[in-house]
C-alpha cells in the first residue's frame, strides 16, 4: 500500500491554487509538508523555484505537481481550492486516483448544474433541487471518496494572507473530517469551527454572494450605511428561504458561515462579487467586467441558477430576481432598487 | 436484470449440511449465545461510560417498561415464568440499592451482573433454534403440498393429483441476479434485504432461498408471528430469530444488534426486512429502519479490524423486491396507516394477524386460482452500496475496483468510529431504497390502481386524501376510453423509466392495452371482500373500496408519475 511510505510525513494536499488556494496553502503550512496541484508547468515552475503562485508568495513548506496520481498517492486528507466552472473536470481528473480513506475538504463557494448528459441550462425549462449539485454533492456523485467536508466563513484571501485574526467553519457529516479540518488549520491567529450540516454551510457560502453583488451595487450608487442595514437583514431573509429550500438548515445560516461572511462580503470592497456590483451601479456593463477579473465571481452563475430554480418553487426571491434583470435584461439598477423599494416586505422576521 | 423468467433448476451450493452456517451456529449456540452476551453488555458499557448511575438508570427504565409490557400488553408466546424473572430484577436493584457499598467499583459490578443476566435471557429468547430435520420436513411439505394444490387445480383428469406439469416455480417466479447470488453466497456472507409488504414475505423468501440452491438465511421474525402455531413451526425450522417489537427498551434493542452482528461475521447469511414492518401505505419503503442495517456495517468493520481482508469476510447486501397483485392483509394495513397519518393518535403494536383458517383459505384460493408473484433478485452491493462483480470486488461508478477497507480506515489504519458507520448505514439505507425501485417490477393490477386512484384524484381536486377517500364509493366512476388512454399514457411512461433501468416490467405488460386492463382489473386485489377496482355493466370502471384501491395505487408512487396527470 502506497499511503505507509508517506503516511508519516502526513502531507497535506491543496488543489488549484486562485488567491484562496494559496490562503489555505499558507495556513496549512505553518504546521504540515504541503503538496500543491496546479495544472500549469509555468505555475507549478514558478512555486518550486522562487515560493510565489502567480505574484502571491507562498510558504517555503510548500511544493507544486501537476500530476494529479503523485498528490492522491501521498496526501491523506485534499483541500480542492477551485472555482465552481472548472471543479467539475478537476474532479474527473483526480477520479481515478482517490480512495475511500481520502478525506476532501473543499473550499468552494458555488453551485454546479447537473442535467442530463448533452444538455445546458438554456435547453431546459425548469430545474429542480435534483439538478442543482453543492460542491461536496458533486465529489460524492462523482468520486469513491465518502467522507467530504467544506471550509466556509468570513475568510477574505488578503486579509487571511496578512495573518489577520480570523476564523473558518469546517462543515461535514463526519466528526473525524471536522476534527481532521481543526487540527491541520486552527493556530493562533485562526479559529476552526464545526458544523454538521455540510449542506446548509456549503448553501450560506453560495447564496451570500448574490447579496453581496446586490450590497456592491448600493455602494456603487452612491447609498450610505441604512441602506445597507435594510440590504444585509433582507438579504439575510431571503436566504434562508432559499437555503431551506435547498436543503440547508435555519441555523447554519445564522451562524459564522452564515451572517458572519454575509457580514464581512457586504462591507468588503476586497470582495469579487461586491466590486461586480459595484461597477454594475457605475454603468459598466457585465461582460466587460467579467472580462477583467482575475477569478471568477461566483455570485453571477449563482444567480443565474437560482433564478431558474424559482421557476420550478413557489418561492419568491426579490433580490436575485432582480439581481437577474440587472445582470442579464439590461436593467437599470436604479428601477431594481425602486421595485425593492416597493416590495411588500411586511413581516420582519418570519423563519426563528 | 431481465424481466422474462427463466424456470430454472438450481443444485444446492453446498450439499452437505454440515458446511451451512446456520448449522455450524448451532452445533455452537452455547459459545455463540456467550459471545453475543459479551458482545451486548460491553455496548451497554460503551453507553453508559464509567457512570454507574447511568447504568442504573437504564437498568430501571427496563425493569419498569418490562413490567408495563407484561401488564398492558401479554401475549401467547411469552414465558411463563417472566414475571417472576423481572420481579428478581426488581428484588435485586431494591437490595443493591439498600446495601451500602462503600467502593463504586462494587456496586458497578454488581449492576453489570445483573445486566448480564438480562442479557443472557434475552439473547436466549432471541436465539433461533434450527434443527435441520424441522428444516427438510418443513421444505418438503411446503413444496409437496403446494404443487399437488397447484396441479390439482390446473390439470384436468384422473391423475390430475400425481402430476408434476406446474410446480412452485410456475406461481412464484424468481428473476434478476440469481447466479450472482448463488456464487457470492458460497464467497463471502449475505445480507438479503427485501420489501416488505405481507406476512407471508417471510415463508416466500424462505422458499426462494431454499429453491435457489442457498442454505438457509437466518432472519429476525416477529415475535407476533410466533403466536400462530403453524408459522412458529415453519420459523423455528428455517433458521429464524425472534424479534419482540414491544420491547423498545435500550439493552434489548442492543442485545438484537449485538446478536445479528455476531452471526453475520460467524458466516451466517441473513434477511433483513429493513422497512422494519410491513409497508402499511402500500408504498415501496422510502425510509429504512437503520438499526439492523448498521449492524452489517459493523460486521464488516470488525472482520476487516480481525485481519479478514478477502473475499470470505466480505459482507454483500443483496436488495429483493417482491410483487403481488393481491396483499392478504391490504384492508388492515391502510386502515392502520390512514389512522396513523390520518390523526396523530396513540397507536398500539397490535396482534393483528388473522387467523390460521384464513391463511388456509387463501392458500388454497391462491394455487388454485392463480395470481402470480415475482421476487425480483437484485444486484449485489457492498455496504457502502457499490455494486459488486463476480468476484466480490467492489466496483466505483467507472468501473474502477475499490478496496472496501478504505472506507474504514484512518491515518493508514481501520479505526472505529461509530459516528462514520451511522453516516455509511444512513447512505446504505438510501441506496437500498434507491434500487428497490429499480428492481420493482410493475404488474397490470399495479398500472390500473395507480392510474384510477390518480384520475378520482384529479377529478376531485379541492379535496385533501382523507376527504377524497371519503367520497361515497357509489359516486365514483371513469368513462372506460378515458381511463384506458391514461393507461396508456403512464404505461408509456414506465416504458421509458424501464429502459433507462429505473424500473422492471412484467411481461403481460407487452399484450395490447385492452387486455391489460382486463388482466389487470382480475388480478387487483382479487380475494378481497371488496374490490379495489372492477368494471361495471355500464363498462365504467368502479372501485368498491377507495382505501384499497389507494393502497395498490402506492405501489407506483415515487417514480414521478403522477406529472401526468
Amino acid at each position: 500500500m502506497v499511503w505507509k511510505n508517506y503516511s508519516k510525513e502526513g502531507t497535506v494536499g491543496v488543489i488549484g491554487i486562485g488567491s484562496f488556494g494559496v490562503a489555505v496553502a499558507n495556513l496549512l503550512a505553518e504546521k504540515n509538508p504541503v503538496l500543491v496541484y496546479a495544472r500549469s508547468p509555468e505555475v507549478v515552475g514558478e512555486i518550486n523555484s522562487r515560493h510565489e503562485a502567480r505574484g502571491r508568495k507562498l510558504d517555503e513548506r510548500i511544493i507544486a505537481t501537476n500530476d494529479p496520481e503523485m498528490i492522491c498517492d501521498r496526501c491523506q486528507t485534499l483541500f480542492p481550492m477551485i472555482s465552481s466552472n472548472g471543479f467539475q473536470e478537476v474532479i474527473a481528473l483526480f477520479s481515478p486516483f482517490l480512495h475511500p480513506y481520502h478525506f476532501m475538504i473543499h473550499g468552494t463557494k458555488g453551485l454546479v448544474l447537473n442535467l442530463p448528459e448533452g444538455k445546458t441550462l438554456s435547453d431546459v425549462n425548469r430545474i429542480t433541487r435534483e439538478n442543482i449539485c453543492t460542491m461536496s454533492e458533486l465529489i460524492l456523485q462523482e468520486t469513491v471518496v465518502r467522507r467530504v467536508g467544506c471550509l466556509a466563513g468570513p475568510n477574505l484571501a488578503k486579509e487571511l494572507a496578512q495573518r489577520q485574526p480570523a476564523a473558518t467553519v469546517v462543515a461535514s457529516r463526519f466528526n473525524e473530517v471536522i476534527l481532521e479540518g481543526q487540527r491541520l488549520l486552527r493556530s493562533d491567529n485562526f479559529q476552526v469551527y464545526g458544523n454538521s450540516d455540510i449542506i446548509g454551510v456549503e448553501l450560506s457560502g453560495v447564496l451570500k454572494n448574490i447579496i453581496a453583488i446586490a450590497a456592491g451595487a448600493l455602494s456603487g450608487l452612491g447609498l450610505g450605511e441604512n441602506a445597507k442595514g435594510l440590504l444585509v437583514s433582507r438579504g439575510m431573509v431571503e436566504l434562508i428561504y432559499l437555503g431551506n429550500a435547498l436543503g440547508g438548515s435555519t441555523k447554519s445560516f445564522v451562524g459564522l458561515a452564515g451572517i458572519g461572511d454575509l457580514v464581512t462580503t457586504c462591507n468588503s470592497t476586497l470582495s469579487r462579487n461586491y466590486t461586480v456590483g459595484f461597477r454594475l451601479a457605475k454603468g459598466e456593463k457585465l461582460d466587460s467586467i467579467i472580462a477583467d477579473m482575475e477569478e471568477i465571481a461566483e455570485g453571477i452563475n449563482t444567480v443565474k441558477l437560482i433564478r431558474k430554480f424559482l421557476d420550478s418553487t413557489d418561492l419568491r426571491a426579490p433580490i436575485t430576481e432582480n439581481l437577474y434583470k440587472v445582470l442579464f435584461e439590461d436593467f437599470k439598477v436604479e428601477h431594481a432598487l425602486q421595485f425593492l423599494m416597493k416590495y411588500p416586505f411586511n413581516v420582519d422576521i418570519d423563519f426563528l | 436484470m431481465t424481466d422474462d423468467y427463466i424456470k430454472h433448476q438450481y443444485a444446492p451450493i453446498l450439499p452437505r449440511k454440515d458446511e451451512w452456517p446456520v448449522v455450524k451456529l448451532s452445533k455452537n449456540r452455547k459459545a455463540f449465545i456467550q459471545q453475543v452476551v459479551q458482545e451486548s453488555v460491553e455496548r451497554i458499557l460503551h453507553f453508559t461510560g464509567q457512570q454507574t448511575d447511568l447504568l442504573k438508570e437504564e437498568l430501571e427504565t427496563t425493569l419498569y417498561r418490562e413490567r408495563m409490557r407484561i401488564k398492558q400488553n401479554p401475549w401467547l408466546v411469552d414465558p411463563d415464568d417472566e414475571r417472576e424473572f423481572w420481579s428478581t430484577v426488581k428484588s435485586s436493584l431494591l437490595a443493591i440499592n439498600a446495601e451500602n457499598h462503600e467502593i463504586d467499583n462494587e456496586k458497578k459490578a454488581v449492576y453489570v451482573e445483573l445486566l448480564k443476566s438480562i442479557i443472557t435471557r434475552y439473547v436466549e429468547e432471541i436465539a433461533g433454534n434450527f434443527k435441520h430435520s424441522h428444516y427438510k420436513l418443513t421444505r418438503s411439505i411446503a413444496t409437496y403440498g403446494f404443487s399437488r394444490l397447484l396441479n390439482t387445480a390446473r390439470v384436468k383428469g384422473f391423475k390430475s393429483f400425481f402430476s408434476n406439469q406446474y410446480s412452485l416455480q410456475d406461481k412464484i417466479q424468481i428473476i434478476g441476479e440469481t447466479d450472482q447470488l448463488r456464487d457470492l453466497a458460497s464467497k463471502g456472507t449475505i445480507v438479503m434485504v427485501p420489501t416488505h409488504f405481507s406476512n407471508l414475505d417471510s415463508i416466500l423468501i424462505g422458499w426462494t432461498i431454499s429453491t435457489l440452491g442457498l442454505p438457509p438465511f437466518i432472519y429476525g421474525a416477529g415475535l407476533n408471528l410466533f403466536n400462530i402455531q403453524i408459522f412458529a413451526y415453519f420459523m423455528n425450522a428455517l433458521g429464524a430469530y425472534k424479534v419482540d417489537r414491544r420491547k423498545k427498551n435500550l439493552i434489548y434493542l442492543e442485545t438484537l444488534k449485538a446478536y445479528s452482528k455476531e452471526a453475520i461475521q460467524f458466516g451466517c447469511h441473513s434477511l433483513f426486512f429493513p422497512g422494519g414492518t410491513r409497508s402499511r401505505s402500500g408504498m415501496i419503503e422510502a425510509r429504512l429502519k437503520l438499526g439492523l442495517l448498521s449492524t452489517a456495517v459493523e460486521a464488516q468493520r470488525s472482520n476487516y479490524e480481525n485481519g479478514i481482508r478477502g473475499v470470505d469476510g466480505k459482507v454483500f447486501i443483496v436488495p429483493v423486491a417482491i410483487n403481488y397483485h393481491f396483499v392478504l392483509e391490504a384492508p388492515s394495513l391502510i386502515k392502520e396507516h390512514l389512522d396513523i397519518t390520518g390523526q396523530e393518535r396513540y397507536y398500539k403494536e397490535m396482534d393483528e394477524f388473522s387467523p390460521s383458517y384464513k391463511i388456509s383459505k387463501f392458500l388454497v384460493k391462491f394455487f388454485t386460482k392463480g395470481s402470480d408473484i415475482s421476487v425480483s433478485i437484485g444486484k449485489a452491493m457492498d455496504i457502502m452500496g457499490n455494486y459488486v462483480d463476480e468476484e466480490g470486488n467492489s466496483r466505483d461508478r467507472h468501473g474502477r475496483v475499490i478496496d472496501c477497507m478504505d472506507y474504514f480506515m484512518s491515518k493508514g489504519k481501520v479505526t472505529v468510529d461509530h459516528q462514520r458507520e451511522e453516516e455509511y448505514t444512513k447512505a446504505l439505507g438510501e441506496r437500498i431504497v434507491e434500487e428497490f425501485h429499480k428492481i420493482n417490477r410493475v404488474f397490470s393490477s399495479h398500472l390500473v390502481a395507480y392510474t384510477a386512484f390518480q384520475m378520482i384524484q384529479k377529478a376531485n381536486k379541492k379535496l385533501d386524501l382523507f376527504n377524497l377517500l371519503k367520497i361515497p364509493e357509489e359516486d365514483i366512476y371513469l368513462e372506460y376510453d378515458a381511463f384506458k388512454a391514461k393507461c396508456q399514457e403512464v404505461l408509456d411512461r414506465l416504458k421509458e423509466l424501464s429502459e433507462v433501468g429505473k424500473v422492471h416490467i412484467a411481461p403481460h405488460l407487452k399484450m395490447d392495452m385492452e387486455e391489460i386492463i382486463a388482466h389487470g382489473l382480475d388480478n387487483v386485489g382479487m380475494y378481497h371482500a371488496k374490490r379495489p377496482l372492477v368494471r361495471n355493466e355500464k363498462g365504467e370502471i368502479v372501485t368498491q373500496d377507495t382505501s384499497l384501491l389507494y393502497f395498490y395505487h402506492n405501489r407506483l408512487e415515487g417514480y414521478g408519475l403522477e406529472k401526468l396527470f
